[in-house]
Order: structure tokens, then C-alpha cells, then sequence
């Protein structure tokens, strides 16, 4: 028997079967923010880019942060209380001068590494499930929150946060300068090296890639380290944003649920091996463009919730298309 | 003529002179109280094509496993050119040159081939991996086996099985085995491509790579190999060159061991015995190939044959489980469509199925004894209000007495229960539903011998009320001792029908390699 196969296709073709769930979410959020666009009363003006931008980029950050785990086929609860700890411990440190600003945000960086690292070593080590190692982790990194910061406040560097939550040139929203340096020198550099390419080989099969040679443990730690470190970037442009910190339990809860909703949006697949955080950042667009169509189309903000639900629901349908094509029905529950 | 002696005597000196690459010392493996292994002495030597026979269970695969680095042997050691080693795991086997194809695919479904046959050593640049270096790798791996058809970004798990185990074969290449093992590797695939894997076996042999050969199948180990050894019950019986043993005297060694169950008495057979199940010209993908056969009521019928060669996926085909299932199914004379357990469990004759994983697929391990058994049976103990909880304790203590099974309580967890009462779980669970027909998928594999007998003589006792079983085992001597007839499965048909006289070991064995009788002769 010879087999039929598609070897003619171009790489090209390849690249768009392999990202469709990325590209699902691009023409998803492109559709949803020129609706958005054309029915505001200004237009896209730098003022109003920037303003979407500084909103959205928080939760890309956090849904970034999340993918890393979830492609290993873990789950990061804690990425919104890293999140949270990160922005109460920056505006207690980033302060005084540019210089010790930078040194402060040098720190905040690697106590988040710290803080992913801590789950990664619990999940590889001590051989508990993510889930529950970082639903505990998580509720000990928001009480260093509230330690750090009992009550709202701060004064942080403000040179660096008006840098950072401005305008490039008058125009371009440096939040979308500060995502794409981080997309260039964390999530391109982590996709095309070897423990990258482990992570994705953990979450298809850890077996298999066991029995290929794959460093396991030192994937899974750098998945959880890596999303430790992104979600503390995220909460570094929290404080630039408010100037201050606040340990505040919603936000965290909000941000590690949304990230999760952000990473399925994006294609990435929650039993793990499938996915990219490019796709994630889409997820999180769309989710963030949500509350602005609701805003100009005057509908009351109590909707946002119910239509967050809707999209995701739609989202998550089209994975399920995979069920028309099971020849065993056990595969179903597997 | 001289030089001809000359070249002959400087190649049996190489001969004698030269040492094995990979040894095994005194290996044994032990899991729990079960010897897999015991004592064994292994070499192979650089050019050589090994070949490693032996039954369902002879200690072939844990063989594999200890010398690739994937389990550790339980006592002895491992030498790699003269020196001995400890493979903590696959990876440091693969640098000390042993590499090796799996049975169970290895592949990571997905990725894509590139990304699969480069999955360790990727080729780099400035720290990163070079995608473009990895596609021209592939696509010289995949020239290397002959798969030019196959797209470096093709996704695993978009390749049919033959090409996936291609592939597989591939990703050993790449890794530059001093040692490759090739455990069942060419099972699934097409003439076309076991033929190509000859070639790249014999060109592998010849650059001085020793090859470690497990198959089942006669005709390839009469082709390929050098040397064969022989494995039965976790020992190694004996290690021969080529010619040296007939095809009858190997199947001998395979064999020989005693018997060692006592099977309970096997009626008169009798042929007016009305069908229960008939179905004709079943078919399913590779795995199930026109399957005719009739079961009758009171009769326990065995399906035999080599494991994996489709006898689990007619089971659950039969069940319903699988789905696109073409060909006729007919129960106590009515047609029915496979649709799915719960249709199946009410067919004229209600269907049973004991799966085969009762971890996964056959208890709920947290559940207690009584709310395991039941399960199945629920809307016969049911009342108006709900199920009756009197019933029910009444229903279950009548198993857990009919089958002994050991448990301190009804309301015990299974998970708390050994391992042969959890089978016996599984089983009161389906009887509770009060089937007509039975099937079995190796209900007695990694039980004690006593659980064993049990269900031997439960089963006996069911078809003698006028159930059809139909059991599939991997243990010969207990489809010998327990069936009126068994039917040979061999690469999805049903081969041969064995009854009577006929049902015995030799016959089993020679079915089940797929070698007929004249091929013997000759």
C-alpha cells in the first residue's frame, strides 16, 4: 500500500496548519478592535492606543506567564499572585533614582524567578500536582504581598513609569515596545532552544519523551521559573502604571483565571505539547477588547462577565471539533 | 587458493579475537515477588545480527528495557566493551551507543518530524536551534530510510502508523547506535518498507553495528539474523548461529515448560448448540480484517495468537467501542449495531466486556467494594425512590460469597484490595448485570495462581448455565485448559480454528508465528 501524503505542500502551508489556532486569535482580536476602533468617538489615536495597550499588556504578560506551564501540561495558579507580590514588593523598591530604580527592577525580576522557581522545584521534586502546589504557593506569595504592603501606597520611580506607560516618538504605546522586547528575548530564544522544544515534548507525551532523552525535570523547572519571571514583569507594569502597590486579593484571582481563559483563546492546549505564547497574548487582547466594546457601546459593564463567557465558550467549541474524528470512543475520555 | 586461506584465517582470528560490544552479567530483574529475568549471560558483538526469541512474557522486553537503559536489573551487571556501566536512564544508554527503536512508539505525536528526529541534539545556532539546519537533517534522515514522501513539518500524528514507525527508525539512525535494538519494528509496517529496513540493517551490520533483533515472526529472523537466543519463563535456554537449530526444535525450546494449572472439566462437545453471537466480515482498519465467527451458548471460545495482533480491538469493536466498525453482527439470531457499551449491555443476550486495564478502564479505585459491583447493575436494584440500599448489600454479599472475594468490608475502598480480588470486583460487577455473552480480555494476567483457578472453574460454571465466553488470553497453556475452540489471530484475521486434539501448545505457537504447515515440509 502506498501511502497518501501531503509532501508537496510548502513549508508555508505547514506554518499556517500549525499556528491556526494563533491566527484564529490575530483575526479574532483585528475584527474585534476595528469594531472597536470605528465606534469610538476619537479613533485610534495614540492617546487611545496607549490606554488600551497599558490595560492589555498586563493580562498578555500574566497569559504568557501561564503558557509555559500549561504546554508542559501543568497549571500555574499562582501567576496572579506573583503578579500582585511583584507589584507590592516594586513600589517599595523601585524608587529614588533611575539607577536604583533599575536595581529595583532587577530584584522584583528574580524574586519572581524565585517564586517559579519554588513551584517548578515542588512539581518536579516533590511530585505534586501543579494545580495544588501552586493554589498553595500562590495564597503564600499574596500573604508576602500583604506583608509587603498591608495597605495601598508607594512612590515609585516615576522617570522609568512614565517611560514605560507612554508614547515611542509621540506614537507608538511603549507597554507594546516593553511586550514585544519580552516576546524577542524571552519567548523566541525559550521556543527554539532544547529545553524549550522539552517542554512541548513533556506535554505531548512525557513517556516518549523520557524515552527519547529529554531533559523532564529541567523543562518543567524553566517552564515555572520562566512564568514566574513573566508574571512579574507584568507586575512591574502594574506599578508603572498606578505609581503604587496594593495587595489586593480580586485582582490576583482575576488575573490567574483571565490567563488561563487568555491561553485556551490563544490555541494553546490545556492537555499540554500544543500552543504558543503568541497565541496567549491574542487570547488576552481579545478578552481585554471585551470591556472596551462593551465602554462604546454604552452596554452597562455588569455584561463583561457574561460575554468574557461567551467568547471563551466559542473558543474553546472549535477544539471540539477533534470529536467527529475519534474511530475509538475511549479516546474520548482519555 | 592461497590467498583465499590466507584472508580466511585472518578472518576467523578477527573472529575469535573479537569482543562483544554490549554484555550482560548474571542479570536478573524482579518486580514485587515476579522474576521477569533470572540468571541470564547476554552479549552482542559488533556486526552481528542478533535475533531474540521466546513467548508472550519470556523476559524479551525486560531484556530491552535493562539494556537500554530504561529499568535497572534487580542483581548482576552491565558492561559496554569489556567496561561495566549503570545506565541511570534512556539518555546515557543512547551515549554509550546503545539506541533503541521501541515497540511502543516513542514519537511525540505533536511535533513535527523535524522536531521529532532532532528531539536531543538539535543542530544550533548562536545557542538557539536552527530550524533550517534541523529540516536538512530530517530530510537526509528520512532519504536514509526511504521516506521521501514524508514533509520534515509534517506532524507526527497526522503519519499513518507505518510511516510514524519509519520515522522512529530514522530518529535511531540519527543518533549513531554502536548497538541497535529493534524491538517488533517493522509489526506495522508495509512490504515495501520491511524490505528497506533489511537493507539498512544488513549496511548497518556491515559498518560494524551490532543489531539486536525481536520479532515473531520466523520469515524475518531466517532472513536477517546471525545468532539467535532463545528465551522461556525469564531464563536464557540456549544462543546458536544460523542453521544450527530447525524451526521445529526452536519452537521446542520456546515452549517446554510443564503445566502447571488444574483446569476444570471440558464438556462433550455438542453441535446443537444454538448461536449467541455470529458476526460476519467484521473490519477495522488494520487491526481487524474480515472477521467471520459464531459463539455459542455454553461454549467458552478462546482467541489466541501472538499479543497485539487485533484480538483487544475485536473485543472492543464487539463491544461498540470502536467507532467506523463495518460487517454484521447478529445477536441470538437478531442483527444489532455496535453503538456503544450501553447498547451492548442491552442487546437480546446482554453484553459484558472485562476490560483488560482494570485500573483504568474496569474499577473506580476510591469507590468502595459495594458501589464498584454495583455500578453496572444499578437500574435492576433501583426502586421508585431510588436504589435500595437492602437490595443492593443483599445483591453484593451474594457475589462477594459466590466469588470469595477477600475484603474486611463491603464498604472498603477497592483501591485496599489485592490485586486478583479487584479482578474478581471487575467480574462480580458484570455478573450482577447477568450477561449471556462474556467477553474476556486477559482477565487473569498479574494475578496469583490461585485467583487464577477461581476464575477458571467461574468460567466453566457461567458457560454451564449457558453463557458464550469468548476469552482472549496471552497464556497459552490457559486457552488450551479452558476452551472448547480457539481461534489463531495473526495480523488481524482470524487464521486458524483449533479444537479437540488440536488444541495444543505446538499447534497454538506455530498459528500464532503464522507458519503453516507445508512451509514447515519444505
Amino acid at each position: 500500500m502506498k501511502t497518501a501524503t501531503t509532501g508537496a505542500l510548502s513549508n508555508g502551508r505547514y506554518w499556517i496548519a500549525h499556528n491556526s489556532g494563533v491566527l484564529t486569535a490575530v483575526v479574532l482580536f483585528v475584527a474585534m478592535f476595528t469594531l472597536y476602533i470605528s465606534n469610538h468617538s476619537a479613533g485610534l489615536t495614540p492617546a487611545v492606543a496607549t490606554t488600551a495597550a497599558n490595560k492589555a499588556v498586563l493580562l498578555a504578560l500574566v497569559a504568557m506567564a501561564q503558557t509555559l506551564p500549561v504546554l508542559t501540561r501543568g497549571l500555574d495558579l499562582s501567576v496572579g499572585m506573583v503578579f500582585v507580590m511583584a507589584n507590592c514588593i516594586a513600589s517599595v523598591i523601585v524608587v529614588g533614582t533611575v539607577g536604583e530604580g533599575m536595581l529595583g527592577i532587577v530584584a522584583v525580576l528574580l524574586i519572581g524567578a524565585l517564586a517559579g522557581f519554588i513551584n517548578g522545584a515542588i512539581v518536579v521534586w516533590g511530585r505534586l500536582q501543579p494545580i495544588i502546589t501552586t493554589l498553595a504557593t500562590g495564597a503564600v506569595y499574596y500573604g508576602i504581598s500583604l506583608f509587603v504592603r498591608p495597605g495601598p501606597g508607594g512612590d515609585v520611580q516615576s522617570d522609568i513609569a512614565d517611560l514605560l506607560t507612554g508614547q515611542l516618538f509621540n506614537t507608538v504605546p511603549a507597554a507594546l515596545v516593553v511586550l514585544l522586547v519580552v516576546v524577542l528575548v524571552v519567548w523566541i530564544p525559550y521556543r527554539r532552544s532544547v529545553l524549550g522544544r522539552a517542554a512541548y515534548a513533556v506535554g505531548s507525551n512525557e513517556q516518549a519523551a523520557y524515552m527519547s532523552g529529554v531533559p523532564v525535570q529541567k523543562a518543567k523547572l524553566l517552564a515555572y521559573t520562566l512564568a514566574g519571571v513573566l508574571a512579574s514583569v507584568a507586575g512591574l507594569m502594574l506599578t508603572f502604571n498606578t505609581y503604587s502597590g496594593e495587595a489586593s486579593a480580586p485582582i490576583a484571582g482575576t488575573y490567574t483565571l483571565n490567563s488561563i481563559a487568555a491561553v485556551v483563546i490563544g490555541g494553546t492546549s490545556l492537555f499540554g505539547g500544543w500552543g504558543s505564547a503568541i497565541g496567549s497574548i491574542f487570547g488576552a487582547f481579545v478578552l481585554r477588547t471585551i470591556e472596551d466594546l462593551l465602554f462604546v457601546f454604552d452596554l452597562p459593564p455588569l455584561w463583561q462577565p457574561l460575554f468574557q463567557g461567551v467568547v471563551l465558550l466559542l473558543a474553546v467549541s472549535l477544539g471540539a471539533f477533534r470529536i467527529l474524528r475519534v474511530r475509538n470512543r475511549l479516546e474520548l475520555f482519555s | 587458493m592461497f590467498s583465499l586461506g590466507v584472508f580466511s584465517l585472518a578472518w576467523m582470528s578477527a573472529l575469535l579475537d573479537r569482543k562483544p560490544y554490549l554484555e550482560l552479567k548474571q542479570i536478573s530483574k524482579r518486580y514485587g515477588g515476579v522474576a521477569a529475568l533470572t540468571g541470564v549471560d547476554f552479549s552482542v558483538y559488533p556486526g552481528e545480527i542478533q535475533a531474540v526469541l521466546g513467548e508472550n512474557g519470556a523476559g524479551k522486553s525486560t531484556l530491552i528495557k535493562i539494556a537500554s537503559g530504561v529499568t535497572d536489573p534487580t542483581e548482576g551487571e552491565v558492561l559496554i566493551e569489556g567496561r561495566p556501566v549503570r545506565f541511570r536512564n534512556p539518555t546515557e544508554a543512547m551515549r554509550a551507543g546503545v539506541v533503541c527503536v521501541f515497540q511502543e512508539l516513542s514519537l511525540l505525536p505533536e511535533m513535527t518530524v523535524a522536531d521529532n528526529l532532532s528531539i536531543v541534539d538539535p543542530p544550533k545556532w548562536l545557542g538557539m536551534i536552527n530550524a533550517q539546519g534541523q529540516r536538512e537533517r530530517a530530510r537526509a534522515l528520512l532519504k536514509r530510510v526511504g521516506c521521501e514522501d514524508v514533509h520534515p513539518l509534517e506532524l507526527v500524528r497526522d503519519l499513518p502508523l507505518s510511516r510514524r514507525q519509519m520515522v522512529e527508525i530514522a530518529k535511531a539512525l540519527g543518533r549513531n547506535p554502536r548497538i541497535l535494538i529493534l524491538d517488533e519494528a517493522t509489526s506495522a509496517l508495509t512490504a515495501d518498507d520491511v524490505e528497506r529496513v533489511y537493507g539498512i540493517i544488513r549496511d548497518l551490520k556491515k559498518s560494524g553495528v551490532g543489531i539486536l533483533y525481536v520479532s515473531h515472526r520466523m520469515r524475518e529472523i531466517e532472513a536477517l539474523a546471525d545468532t539467535a537466543t532463545v528465551f522461556r519463563n525469564g531464563r536464557k535456554i540456549e544462543t546458536f548461529t544460523k542453521g544450527e537449530r530447525s524451526v521445529d526444535a526452536i519452537i521446542e525450546m520456546m515452549i517446554g515448560r510443564e503445566v502447571t494449572h488444574q483446569y476444570p472439566p471440558k464438556p462433550e462437545p455438542s453441535a446443537d448448540r444454538p448461536v449467541a453471537l455470529a458476526a460476519a466480515n467484521l473490519a477495522w482498519g488494520r487491526e481487524i480484517q474480515d472477521v467471520s465467527f459464531n459463539l455459542k451458548k455454553g461454549e467458552i471460545v478462546g482467541l489466541g495468537g501472538l499479543d497485539g495482533q487485533g484480538q483487544r480491538e475485536l473485543l472492543l469493536a464487539l463491544f461498540g467501542v470502536l467507532k467506523g466498525v463495518t460487517g454484521t453482527v447478529a445477536i441470538d439470531g437478531k442483527p444489532i449495531k455496535l453503538d456503544g457499551p450501553r447498547k451492548a449491555m442491552h442487546a437480546p443476550l446482554p453484553m459484558a466486556l472485562i476490560p483488560e486495564d482494570r485500573k483504568t478502564e474496569g474499577l473506580m479505585l476510591p469507590m468502595s467494594v459495594r458501589d464498584n459491583m454495583t455500578l453496572a447493575a444499578l437500574p435492576r436494584l433501583a426502586g421508585r425512590f431510588g436504589v435500595d440500599a437492602e437490595k443492593e448489600n443483599a445483591a453484593v454479599q451474594v457475589m462477594v460469597d459466590r466469588l470469595r472475594v477477600k475484603t474486611p468490608d463491603l464498604l472498603a475502598p477497592v483501591s485496599a484490595l489485592s490485586g486478583g480480588n479487584q479482578q474478581k470486583v471487575v467480574l462480580a460487577k458484570w455478573l450482577m448485570t447477568a450477561p449471556g455473552i462474556i467477553l474476556l480480555n486477559d482477565p487473569t494476567r498479574g494475578i496469583d495462581v490461585g485467583t487464577k483457578q477461581e476464575i477458571y472453574r467461574l468460567m466453566r460454571e457461567l458457560a454451564n448455565q449457558g453463557a458464550a465466553i469468548l476469552f482472549y488470553s496471552t497464556d497459552y497453556a490457559e486457552l488450551i485448559g479452558c476452551c472448547d475452540r480457539v481461534l489463531v489471530v495473526y495480523d488481524g484475521k482470524i487464521r486458524r480454528e483449533l479444537a479437540g486434539e488440536a488444541l495444543n501448545e505446538r499447534n497454538l505457537l506455530q498459528s500464532a508465528l503464522n507458519i503453516d504447515a507445508s512451509e514447515r515440509a519444505a
